[in-house]
């Protein structure tokens, strides 16, 4: 009877893991048709309206007729602008909390502060971007205001990808180095950093992914200002802007799309090459 | 050392601390802008003030606030139950093969800018909604969707990696005592990932609070207090995002105070995420 008894538990619950495997598996499987769902929607409607007319066709009527051009220039202009600015200042920050930084109470803070600088909001940074370098520092709206706000923005990405990769460098190789009588620094500078250059460039592809998606930090600080910038201290408006004033405006449902196209193919791009040079990091380490 | 090299070393400092100069220059400034506003109109009126209307100089932030707390609990309605099953599937169940396809995937989801999840959600669930239940379809309900989703990759990641930093000795010390995985999952796995899991949670609530974009774009932004899911709804950045451009005097030192109540709160809900202990079985 007994016997019987705990059959019917363990029955009970193997039916019972089934159960919850299944829903979970459903789970999962969805996260990735929203995906799908999404992309392809995006693609579907916008694909037919893409072609090389677009991309090099100033806008016309606000962006209701033309193409893009303009405002490919613009994205561009402010992704390499910003990552100028950010990425020495990241990896230098990321040498200096790797290899030099001890334990400390100062250290401690500078952590937190790279870590509250990841965690706040883009449209913080916009409202900061348009008192601090639109107002005060007097850059009015510009390529420039909108590269230095988002600076800020992706310099924690990079320092918290650099400082892992530089410490993922074999010890055993700094201590080569210093013993065949190399200072702390041609050792970071020979040996360090080029074996963390695959992490390092990572870190900055994914800073060049967020620059572009941006927005909100955007928008009041390089303005929405579609003509070509003839230098950084002009406005600009970049692909994520203008998507945004195209369908919050409601201008032009084919251009919308279009847009939208171009930026989700720019995503696929930055995500793929960041996750090539992941998994190339991977095997070079497995070796 | 060489002087060289100890100058270069004080300039890492520097670099190092550029970071930690920028949170600052962010906090003083937006408080500089918003403050005088603030002890002009007194906190009781600006935090409980039920009234926005900027043409007479009133500045109320209470349906805001109320908002985005709104739009926030239906995100994590939505977001929890979908990325902790996820999480649990990836780290617990799901063969190589099927991880090989859905981990990208949530790259992606993390990686695709917010225009484009408000695009999506403006053109394909606000309608939907409209259809349903007959109401404009801009509402917290389609917001909550939306950013239920937005929130879905960080929600996975971080409960991912935490229920994958359990000891396996946990697991199989279960499974030993004779087990089913399932029980192991629900008994031992997650409650020691459970420090864990709540960080994703909130991690995921700061992002949820903090997106604007995308909430502009399908919630609406009417600055009534929201009756039902299915009313429309002004979240805290919305209300900024919505009249900074072309606010003015006034009117725009009110959108910086605003900005200093979402600055606070993300900094807590982020603080909050520090505190919990981090080490499994805490």
């Amino acid at each position: 009877m007994r016997k019987l008894n705990d059959i019917k538990i363990i029955t009970s619950s193997r039916i019972k893991e089934r159960v919850a495997f299944f829903l979970l598996w459903i789970f999962s499987i969805f996260t990735a048709i929203i995906l799908v769902l999404i992309v392809s929607d995006i693609i579907i409607k916008g694909a037919p309206h893409i072609s090389l007319d677009f991309l090099l066709e100033e806008p016309r009527k606000m962006g209701k007729e033309g193409g893009v051009f303009s405002v490919i220039v613009s994205t561009i202009y402010i992704v390499v602008l910003s990552i100028i600015f950010a990425a020495p200042i990241g990896v230098a920050a990321s040498v200096y909390l790797a290899e030099y930084a001890k334990e400390s109470t100062m250290l401690n803070i500078i952590r937190f502060g790279t870590e509250a600088l990841a965690g706040i909001p883009s449209i913080i940074y916009g409202l900061f971007g348009y008192s601090f370098f639109v107002f005060f520092l007097d850059l009015k709206y510009s390529i420039l205001s909108g590269a230095l706000t988002l600076t800020l923005m992706i310099l924690p990405t990079i320092i918290k990808t650099s400082e892992e990769a530089i410490k993922a460098v074999p010890k055993s190789y700094r201590e080569g180095s210093l013993a065949l009588g190399a200072t702390k620094l041609q050792t970071i500078r020979k040996i360090i950093i080029p074996d963390a250059i695959p992490g390092i460039l990572t870190g900055l592809i994914l800073g060049i992914g967020r620059v572009v998606g941006e927005s909100a930090a955007v928008l009041y600080t390089a303005g929405s200002s579609l003509g070509i910038p003839d230098s950084i201290f002009r406005p600009g408006r970049t692909l994520s802007v203008h998507l945004y004033t195209l369908a919050s405006e409601g201008i032009s449902i084919e251009n919308t799309y279009a847009t939208a196209v171009i930026l989700i193919a720019l995503v696929f791009i930055i995500n793929f090459s960041a996750n090539t040079l992941i998994n190339r990091i991977f095997i070079a380490r497995r070796r | 050392m060489r002087l060289s090299e100890r100058i270069i070393e004080k300039m890492l400092v520097i670099c190092a601390a550029i970071a930690l100069l920028g949170i600052a220059v962010i906090a003083v400034f937006i408080t500089k802008e918003g403050w005088p506003i603030i002890s002009k109109i007194g906190i009781k009126a600006f935090f409980l003030g039920k009234d926005w209307t900027p043409t007479k100089g009133v500045y109320g932030i209470f349906p805001m606030i109320i908002g985005s707390i709104y739009v926030t609990i239906g995100a994590l309605a939505i977001g929890v139950p979908i990325g902790i099953s996820c999480a649990i599937y990836l780290a617990e169940i799901a063969s190589p093969k099927v991880s090989a396809i859905i981990k990208p995937g949530i790259e992606l989801l993390a990686g695709i800018p917010s225009v484009i999840y408000g695009l999506y959600g403006m053109t394909v669930i606000v309608p939907i909604i409209r259809d349903l239940f007959g109401n404009q379809g801009f509402s917290v309900l389609a917001g909550s969707i939306v950013l239920g989703i937005m929130i879905l990759p960080t929600i996975i990641n971080i409960s991912k990696d935490s229920i994958e930093a359990v000891p396996k000795e946990y697991k199989e010390g279960s499974l030993a005592l004779g087990s089913s995985h399932w029980q192991a999952i629900i008994k031992v796995i997650l409650p020691s990932a459970r420090s864990g899991i709540i960080s994703s949670i909130i991690l995921g609530m700061a992002r949820a609070v903090g997106e604007t974009m995308a909430v502009i774009m399908i919630t609406g932004n009417s600055t009534m207090i929201p009756e039902s899911i299915l009313s429309p709804v002004r979240t805290l950045t919305g209300n900024i995002g919505i009249e900074m451009g072309y606010a003015s005097g006034e009117h725009q030192k009110a959108l910086f105070a605003t900005g200093i109540v979402l600055f606070i709160f993300i900094m807590c809900l982020n603080l909050l995420a520090k505190l919990i202990p981090k080490k499994a079985g805490a």
